[in-house]
């Protein structure tokens, strides 16, 4: 069952991802069982770069990202196995206490609700402040100052007053600004963005990103953007990662894969989403059936019994994500049969 | 009190409960034996016995509840059957009381040979002992458990039946009613219920029915303010509007349309507040204010073991007191599940 | 949010003027004739009639409630029927301070171990602590006051020998005496509370840890103490308000019943005294007393509410 751990190919400087993902796998008990939620990715990061990270809800996407991070560990909800290093620190070995010092420093994280990602009865300064003190070792005045500096990195008009506010007086959009704010606060070398902007209105959404890309730029940090939605992704990671049933189906840069798609599911994926460029009334295609039962998946390739390509041995030997034997840079996918890398979309 | 103890693990399938079964057995026999023989036959002290009684318990218990996983499947909740079991015996054995072969429960003219503050001992004429004036425990258990039920539940019915009747003439006529029993149902609620409970103790004659209705008026608030609410929600369905819409007079629409849904919720809560009243029955005996020595109550049998008697013959206390916990306990947990399965808008108060 | 106040106060007022009206009318409840009820019976038919007189039972109703009601304003609730006559309000006043006392240190007692005993359930759910915590709380919220008095009695006073019966220290003679006799007491206070408290603010916690902005929090790097204080606690202790008006009314009664136990002189034993022999004005005094305290905490902890979750602070203004 399990898959081969791949390593995509090296930068040309040389120098170490920035993080590092070997033969990752998070089991999460219920009642009916442990559910594979992420069930053996490999992935590398490099310092600078956005990771897009796709699939459907449901796909493990969310767990992914916070077993990355550390914040799913095992316990006596969740098994987790395989590597995670952060700058070189191994996340899972790091201990509780070696995490803490990790998070909101080396790593920061912005959550997909900024309802409830904000503490209702606390204000937005705390919010702010609590981090830079726990980890700058600030003083109340100067975390405070930095507070403000930080709002108003995040576009927030008069920081200072928001400062004092509580997180129901604000707006969806300024709650995620405020999030993305906290995540920031100590300058990490990783973002990880779970689905930044799903919460929020349309406008908003493409500010966030904007404002997202911006502070990368500017700040020089790496993201891991995690969404269902391959337009939020298009245009603003440098790879992207498919993944279906916990597991990555397809990892390609974002040109390649958008124009050229290998595997069955990235392909329906794109199939999915009105794109402009098409003839008007096109249809578009819905993917058939269901995401497969976690708890008991199916011995072959996942997406097998939602796939118009799959054959005999799709049911019964799960492919493997290997580099394309063409090889260009970093691109690979796991399966059998693959979409034939001619043209894509065009009817 | 959403949560509960749960004392059912991760839920085992079939199969694997059927393996389970066997060392279930092998758990349960030697528990049950040594719960059983260790007041008996265990030389030593005390404590020493009493250790042994509850391990074998505890034994007994975790063999039971695999056994039961075993033949019933992984949901078996032994406690609960354990609690319904308690409820049926006692209720039972209180109904039948004055058929069954008891000792004398009420008359100390009758208990002069007796012996007095006898220990309890299974096999002998008094199971559980007597009491400082030779009466049998086990008769006085018996006959309390008649008055405490008899005026838990006469309390809860009479709430029921005063409060909900209220209750969906304050729902149903809104206005001036609802305000005024409003009013009413806020200034009971103003008197904690101790209070309230000696308060009307002070010149209530403390016989079965002035206790039964002065306990009633604890549960009436709830009652009215759950039938109120019933009401209120029903009163704008379609069925009730087309009722009236057909000419239904408004008495017929209180009692065809509106009662039976008002009942189901009354009904669990009434499951729930019955171990609540029979907690304040017993406390009122047991200051004395409820009902009167030498007729039994759990209460009045507790406060006879007040001061050095219960030090010298703990039998006095322990024997009504555990009586008292587990009906309680089993009331408590039957109700739980019961407003847990039936009440999903968990109402309270 | 002056206008909710308003509101709030009219219906306190309403609610105490009936709560009165019942209070005195309790007299005229009493079966059969109350100076009997009093005196006992064989007395000169003098010493009824003189008894009679003294209650004022001639009278119609509304115009011996209105004189109660009117001295009660000022203060004066009467006369014990029982000698040495003591003044009511005087008994009252010297009793409330007791009651108080223990009520309030049970309240803490219970507070303070139901907070990290619920924190820790609720941080290791379903885990071993949680389990017996949850089944231990279960069982003990079915062990009745004062028999849970009587066992703490006989195991701590009587057995082990550690604690004093039936004794009190008032607090102007001495703190650690006062704390020492107050110490059993409100332990069996606290023993109800605390399950109660432990099992419904776990219930609590658990939905909060499960939220985002723990997550969030524990995503800064802040310490797990840190996250269930300031996080997971701050937005629970609305529903431990609302449980401390639930609770008031059984804390009340445990501690008639924890006095009566320990014979300590405060309300309840008053009460209960009061109430075997049949003394009126003494019953009347101390429920209208206790209920009037009930029904202002009650109140009190409404208005906390806007004072505490900004939501409703803000939403008020």
């Amino acid at each position: 069952m399990s898959q081969r751990p791949h390593a995509p190919a090296r930068p040309p400087g040389g120098s170490a991802p920035l993080l590092v993902v070997e033969d990752l796998r998070t089991e999460i008990r219920t009642p009916r069982g442990n559910l594979k939620a992420v069930d053996g990715v490999s992935l590398t990061l490099d310092a600078g770069e956005t990771l897009g990270l796709v699939g459907e809800s449901g796909s493990g996407k969310s767990v992914l990202g916070r077993t990355v991070m550390g914040l799913y560990t095992t316990g006596p909800a969740m098994t987790v196995s395989g590597r995670v290093l952060i700058d070189g620190a191994d996340v899972h070995a790091l201990g509780d206490a070696g995490r803490r010092e990790l998070w909101g420093a080396g790593v920061g994280m912005v959550f997909q609700d900024p309802m409830t990602a904000l503490n209702p009865v606390k204000k937005v300064g705390v919010h702010l402040t609590e981090s830079l003190r726990r980890h700058g070792g600030l003083s109340r005045a100067a975390a405070r100052a930095r507070a403000e500096e930080l709002l108003r990195l995040v576009g927030i008009p008069e920081p200072a007053r928001r400062l004092g506010q509580y997180p129901h007086e604000l707006s969806g959009g300024m709650r995620q600004r405020v999030v993305i704010a906290m995540a920031l606060a100590n300058e990490p070398k990783l973002l990880i963005a779970d689905e930044p902007t799903t919460a929020l209105d349309v406008t908003v959404q493409k500010q966030i990103l904007d404002l997202l890309g911006r502070l990368q730029d500017e700040l020089g940090m790496a993201i891991t953007l995690i969404s269902h939605n391959l337009q939020v992704v298009a245009g603003r990671a440098d790879r992207v990662a498919v993944m279906y049933a916990g597991r990555i189906v397809e990892l390609a840069g974002a040109d390649v894969l958008f124009a050229a798609p290998r595997h069955p599911y990235t392909e329906a994926l794109l199939a999915s989403v009105p794109r402009l460029g098409r003839p008007p009334h096109s249809r578009l295609e819905a993917i058939d059936g269901a995401p497969p039962d976690m708890v008991a998946p199916t011995e072959g390739c996942r997406f097998a019994p939602r796939c118009r390509y799959a054959r005999e041995d799709c049911h019964r030997v799960p492919p493997v994500l290997a580099p394309e034997a063409a090889g260009g840079r970093a691109r690979a996918f796991a399966c059998h049969h693959p979409v034939r890398p001619v043209v894509a979309g065009g009817s | 009190m959403s949560d509960f103890v749960e004392f059912t693990g991760p839920a085992g399938s079939r199969g694997r409960g059927r393996y389970l079964s066997w060392p279930g057995l092998g758990l349960a026999v030697p528990g049950l034996a040594l719960a059983a023989l260790a007041p008996a036959a265990l030389p030593g002290p005390g404590w020493l016995s009493l250790l042994a009684f509850a391990v074998g318990l505890g034994l007994a218990y975790a063999g039971l509840v695999r056994l039961g996983r075993g033949v019933f499947g992984g949901s078996f909740d032994l406690m609960f059957w354990l609690c319904l079991a308690w409820l049926v015996v006692l209720v039972s054995a209180a109904v039948l009381a004055p058929m069954l072969p008891l000792g004398e429960y009420h008359d100390i003219a009758k208990t002069i040979d007796a012996p007095a503050m006898a220990p309890p001992a299974l096999f002998s004429e008094h199971p559980l002992g007597t009491n400082n004036f030779g009466l049998d425990l086990l008769a006085r258990v018996l006959y309390g458990a008649r008055a405490s039920l008899l005026v838990s539940i006469g309390a809860v019915a009479i709430g029921m039946a005063v409060g909900g009747a209220i209750g969906i003439l304050a729902g149903y006529f809104r206005r001036l009613t609802d305000t005024a029993v409003g009013v009413a149902t806020n200034s009971l609620l103003a008197v904690p219920p101790l209070i309230l409970l000696i308060a009307l103790g002070t010149v209530l004659e403390p016989n079965l029915r002035n206790i039964a209705i002065a306990l009633s008026l604890l549960a009436l608030p709830s009652m009215i303010r759950m039938a109120r609410a019933a009401t209120l929600t029903f009163a704008q369905r379609e069925f009730v509007l087309a009722a009236t819409a057909m000419g239904a007079s408004r008495w017929r629409v209180m009692g065809r349309e509106l009662l039976p849904n008002v009942l189901l919720p009354l009904a669990s809560y009434g499951m729930v507040i019955v171990s609540v009243l029979i907690v304040a029955e017993a406390s009122l005996s047991f200051l004395g204010l409820g009902i009167q020595a030498p007729d039994p109550s759990w209460g009045n049998m507790i406060a006879e073991g007040e001061g050095n008697a219960f030090q010298d013959h703990p039998h006095i206390v322990l024997v009504p007191g555990v009586t008292l916990f587990l009906t309680v306990f089993a009331f408590n947990l039957i109700g739980e599940k019961a407003r847990k399965r039936w009440d999903p808008r968990q109402a309270k108060l | 949010m002056a206008r909710g106040v308003l509101r709030r106060l009219a219906e306190i007022a309403v609610v105490l003027v009936v709560v009165s009206v019942g209070t005195f009318a309790l007299v005229d409840l009493t079966p059969g004739d109350p100076a009997i009820a009093v005196l006992g019976e064989g007395h000169p038919p003098e010493e009824y009639a003189a008894l009679r007189d003294e209650m004022g039972l001639g009278d119609p109703f509304l115009v011996r409630y209105g004189r109660w009601l009117g001295a009660a304003l000022h203060g004066d609730l009467g006369t014990s029927l029982i000698p040495p006559n003591s003044d009511v309000a005087e008994r009252i006043a010297a009793a409330l301070p007791v009651s108080a006392e223990v009520a309030v240190l049970g309240l803490v007692m219970a507070l303070v171990v139901s907070i990290p005993l619920a924190m820790w359930s609720a941080y290791h759910a379903d885990g071993r602590v949680d389990r017996v915590v949850s089944a231990g709380t279960f069982g003990v919220l079915s062990v009745p006051s004062f028999l849970a008095g009587l066992l703490i009695i006989m195991v701590f006073s009587n057995q082990l020998g550690w604690f004093p019966r039936a004794e009190w220290v008032r607090l102007g003679e001495g703190l650690g005496g006062n704390l020492y006799h107050a110490f059993l007491p409100a332990l069996t206070i606290a023993l109800a509370e605390t399950a109660m408290f432990t099992r419904i603010l776990r219930g609590d916690l658990i939905t909060t840890l499960q939220e985002d902005f723990i997550l969030a929090a524990k995503a800064k790097g802040m310490s797990p103490v840190r996250v269930l204080f300031s996080d997971a606690l701050r937005p629970s202790s609305f529903s431990l308000i609302t449980l401390l008006g639930i609770s008031l009314g059984r804390l009340i009664g445990s501690t008639v019943i924890v006095e009566y136990l320990f014979a300590l002189p405060g309300m309840g034993t008053l009460i209960i005294g009061s109430a075997d022999k049949g003394d009126f004005p003494m019953v009347q005094g101390a429920v209208l007393v206790v209920a009037l305290i009930y029904v202002l905490a009650n109140a009190l902890i409404d208005l906390s509410y806007g004072y505490l979750d900004p939501r409703i602070r803000r939403a008020h203004v």
